[in-house]
């Protein structure tokens, strides 16, 4: 530990801070992407296959060419030599499959929405109009929409190498020895529903390019990767492109992409040599927005009888879509490691076979493969306490980490920081007043209440602060985990900083302001963060993997040392004093055992702008680089209650009472880690209770408007109940992350409490999302046979 | 066609196409791009705008039928200082990424001029046209009951 982090003021951090980003968001002068007009610039719009599956025959643009307004019409074939194949980033097996993936279809569609033609015009409505008179011939082929199916012999083939991407195993410890001579053994069969991100902001994208130099503005949270894959996919020499994210609204993983459309804006500007944009609508997005979740999870647990767990077993099929995107074949690896959750046991077997259908593609959506990992975790640890006669909490109280053990290492591998689950789940339950609601379930059974109580459970960890650079390249993921961060000391005593973490609605402007100030003891109003755009900060690997504070924030810890150490030398020469003697605090070096003679890190940021007086040999800046790698993940963690109240009649579901006790190590804000938590718990609940991608049986999304997938409003969700425990980090700020945790943690809990109102009824599972239908139907199929496994959808 | 339109104070004569939405000319012909589109189908609310004092959804109403109106955006909204309901936002932590914002406030504004102590769920029920993905409304429920003076007391925060 250095000597700036005993003296770092603390007055920032864990600080109620209101946002400084909020000025321009609320009055109306944000910079979305699609507020962007440069002069001469021309809109683009796609004409997309109708077809999930088919065989293009031909594409005759020339009507469309000839309508008034219109600029410019290009087909597949006319960028098949330069468009390249769109970046799968993660082969997460040697043999892994990966399909030719074209920006635009040249020979063959494999999803509704596929594009297969792009017409440039004057104006947006003249690019509408004219996409109806190109003309397309298809011959439509079989579509692939059940991935089981899909598995079969004689199954059509989305691709010529067939259905099956990968097969992903990872066996950890004796499996056999952990089931067989089991007394408990219990097998599920989960299905996590496909789901739509649903940003607000729909994406968009300009492209321009000025004496061969590019520039991109996209609605993307990755600006940095964007410009490393699109130098890579167009041969536009890396220094030449620029790629700026401005302010970007929403992400959820779904703007974790490399996309066509960003590909094909910047082919088309080069063709025509004048910026262009394209905006998609939202029933354009719901069909080519990446789409997540997606799998089928048959998990077996083995314990003793008195409810020690034994071993775990998960078999997952996760549909890819029809082609891999950046992370596609990662999502569900990504959740490997994480079923083993807070539980301790002998041995753990994973395997994932990844399957192609004639979908859109899945990939990154909030949580990635940990929030199936933590529903299919947590769903059968409620049915393992039924088997075993047990109180779910005890259950898992008997299994989890407890307090003293940590670091704890997993039966998957992964090594835990820290984490206290009896004190969240004693402060859940407390707030949740979990005593008192079991007993008026009780009563409202044995009074055949219709509207019947349901208390779910969810005590969740994550792994987050993505990630430590050589585990990720372990596991073949192609890039780096690490983060970058600069500081620049301006005359006046002002701070610019610099992050490679690219925020899209997170707060990092205020957060890392608050950072700074305390680790430089300069005012919080002093300091602005800069971000977004590959020409102020250079190096970066974005937003995404609750991986901003743990890693960038760091970063900035890091790149504050280093400016610190170079005032240091500086002051010591103005102040004619060894630099050893010199300590630094509240943002002043003063000579230790005399406070009272003093110089402050703005007085020698001038000083160096002067440079008259700088000591021999020392360079007249005290700015600073760092880039931060970290050791480990971090692991947040936290127990969720909610209650439901689940009509009979109807089928109708409502919320009671939420509760979430979450763990995220130290707070550096904690308003917005509070916003982080409602939101993912907002989301979690979406997915148990409204939402899911639809597709018929030909292959055409159903649920393309927000009137179809069902994002929920406010009068949908209910009230909050949040409260924090604290386990530091394992690093020198002491944070984990936050912003996937609601949602991992919320779904499993909403489930886990209408199954648990069901089950006197013989209902043991209601599948994913739990309408009021599928409710209806559970119930009255666990009725007709008697109570035995009911459920309410197609498992 | 052509059209006469008052937004946020300032009186605009343009020639329009009849099928031309008034969220694009609010965007693209008058420059006020503090009113973004979400959506389509008139679900998600974020280009809520007031039209002669009501609230509307600019990507439902023609620009056409705009004409002669008094449309106020979230541009004009505040008078010389923050509006109430921005105030509201900024202090109860209300938005994330922001881009349900403006019209979340609009709605909001409307829904308070037609009833100026709402309950928790006339606040939820009033707001079930806006869509917002980031805060799960929590803070947005508490920033309107702040907005109407029905609530006193802050989330804690310091400026």
């Amino acid at each position: 530990m250095t000597a700036q982090t005993e003296t770092a003021q603390a007055a920032e951090l864990g600080r109620a801070r209101l946002r400084k980003e909020d000025a321009r968001l609320i009055t109306g002068q944000t910079n979305w992407t699609d507020n962007i007009t440069l002069p001469g610039m021309l809109h683009m719009a796609f004409v997309r296959s109708p077809y999930a599956h088919a065989r293009i025959t031909s594409v005759d643009v020339s009507a469309a060419k000839q309508r008034p307004g219109v600029i410019a019409a290009f087909s597949g074939a006319d960028f098949a030599a330069e468009q390249g194949s769109l970046p799968c980033a993660w082969p997460v097996t040697e043999d892994i499959v990966i399909p030719d993936h074209p920006p635009m279809a040249v020979d063959e569609v494999r999803y509704v929405g596929e594009a297969v033609a792009v017409v440039v015009a004057r104006d947006r409505y003249t690019a509408a109009d004219a996409v109806e008179a190109v003309e397309v011939d298809y011959e439509p082929l079989p579509p692939v929409l059940d991935m089981r199916a899909a598995l079969e012999e004689g199954s059509p083939k989305v691709h010529e190498a067939g259905n099956k991407s990968y097969d992903f195993v990872m066996p950890n410890g004796d499996l056999d020895a952990a089931f067989s001579g089991a007394p408990v053994v219990i097998e599920r069969t989960y299905r996590q529903q496909r789901l739509i991100p649903s940003a607000m902001e729909p994406r968009a994208v300009v492209a321009t390019a000025v004496g061969g130099e590019y520039t991109v503005w996209s609605a993307t949270q990755v600006p940095h990767i964007l410009r490393v894959m699109l130098a890579l996919q167009t041969g536009i020499p890396e220094q030449n492109i620029r790629v700026i994210a401005p302010d970007v609204g929403g992400g959820f993983g779904s703007k974790l992409q490399v996309t066509a459309e960003e590909v094909l804006a910047v082919l088309v500007t080069r063709k025509l040599g004048r910026p262009v944009k394209w905006t998609e609508s939202r029933s354009e997005g719901n069909m080519t927005v990446h789409h997540g979740r997606d799998q089928w999870q048959r998990i077996r647990i083995a314990a003793d009888s008195d409810g020690r767990i034994r071993g775990l077993d998960v078999d997952l099929l996760a549909d890819m879509g029809a082609y891999l995107m950046l992370v596609t074949p990662g999502v569900p690896i990504l959740g490997a490691f994480m079923y083993p959750a807070i539980y301790k046991m002998d041995a753990y077997r994973f395997r994932c076979v990844g399957v192609f259908t004639t979908k859109m593609p899945t990939d990154a959506y909030r949580g990635a493969g940990r929030p199936e990992a933590t529903f299919a975790i947590e769903r059968i640890m409620d049915e393992l306490a039924v088997k075993l006669g047990m109180d779910p909490l005890e259950l898992r109280e008997l299994n989890w980490i407890k307090h003293e053990e940590f670091p704890f290492t997993t039966v998957a591998g992964l090594t835990y920081d820290s984490g206290n689950y009896e004190a969240a789940t004693a402060r859940a339950k407390e707030l949740f007043q979990y005593d008192e609601l079991r007993r008026e379930q009780a009563e409202r059974n044995a009074r055949n209440d219709p509207v019947r109580l349901g208390i779910g459970i969810s005590t969740f960890t994550e792994m987050c602060g993505l990630a430590p650079s050589r585990v990720v390249g372990g596991l073949a993921y192609g890039a780096g985990g690490w983060e970058s961060a600069s500081i620049r000391m301006l005359p006046t005593g002002k701070v610019e900083v610099i992050t490679g973490s690219s925020a899209h609605g997170q707060g990092h402007e205020t957060a890392w302001s608050q950072i700074v100030a305390d680790q430089l003891g300069v005012p919080f109003e002093d300091i602005r963060v800069l971000h977004g755009d590959t020409q102020i900060s250079p190096r970066g690997l974005d937003t995404y993997g609750s991986r901003s504070l743990a890693v960038g924030g760091m970063a900035l810890v890091a790149a504050c040392d280093k400016v610190i150490e170079k005032a240091r030398v500086v002051a010591a020469g103005m102040m004619e004093a060894s630099a050893d003697d010199l300590e630094f605090s509240s943002g002043r070096f003063s000579v230790r055992g005399d406070p009272e003679k003093g110089i402050t890190i703005g007085e020698i940021a001038l000083a160096v702008f002067f440079a008259h007086n700088t000591p021999e040999g020392v360079e007249p800046s005290i700015d600073a680089d760092a880039t931060y790698d970290p050791d480990n993940f971090s692991f947040p963690h936290g127990t969720h209650l909610c209650a439901t109240e689940v009509d009979t009649e109807t089928g109708m579901v409502t919320i009671r009472s939420y509760v979430a006790v979450d763990d995220v190590g130290k707070v550096v804000n904690p308003l917005i880690v509070e916003g982080q938590v409602h939101g993912g718990i907002a989301q979690g609940i979406a997915q148990a209770l409204y939402e899911e991608a639809v597709y018929d049986e030909a292959g055409n999304l159903l649920t393309t408007t927000l009137a179809d997938y069902l994002v929920p409003s406010a009068a949908d969700l209910p009230s909050y109940v949040t409260s924090r425990t604290e386990s530091p980090g394992d690093n020198r700020l002491g944070v984990k992350g936050v912003g996937e945790a609601g949602t991992i943690a919320s779904t499993p809990a909403v489930v886990n409490a209408i199954v648990d109102a069901l089950r006197p009824l013989g209902v043991q599972d209601v599948t994913m999302p739990c309408s009021p239908e599928r409710v209806w139907r559970a119930i009255q199929a666990a009725r007709e046979t008697g109570g035995a496994a009911a459920t309410g959808g197609a498992a | 066609m052509k059209i006469s339109v008052t937004v946020d104070g300032v009186k605009y004569a343009d020639d329009v196409e009849p099928r031309m939405l008034l969220v694009h000319y609010l965007r693209e012909v008058v420059g006020k791009t503090g009113t973004p589109i979400g959506c389509d189908t008139s679900n998600c609310g974020a280009c809520t705008v007031l039209m002669d004092g009501a609230s509307v959804k600019s990507c439902s109403v023609l620009a056409v039928q705009a004409d002669g109106t008094d449309v106020t955006t979230i541009e004009g909204l505040a008078n010389g200082e923050l509006h109430p309901l921005q105030r509201a936002f900024h202090e109860m932590h209300a938005l994330q990424c922001g881009y349900c914002t403006p019209g979340m406030i609009i709605a909001a504004a409307d829904l308070l001029r037609d009833n100026p102590h709402p309950s928790e769920q006339e606040i939820r029920e009033g707001l079930e046209g806006n869509l917002c993905r980031c805060t799960g409304y929590e803070n947005i429920v508490r920033a309107v009951q702040r907005a109407a003076g029905s609530e006193s007391t802050g989330a804690g925060a310091t400026s």
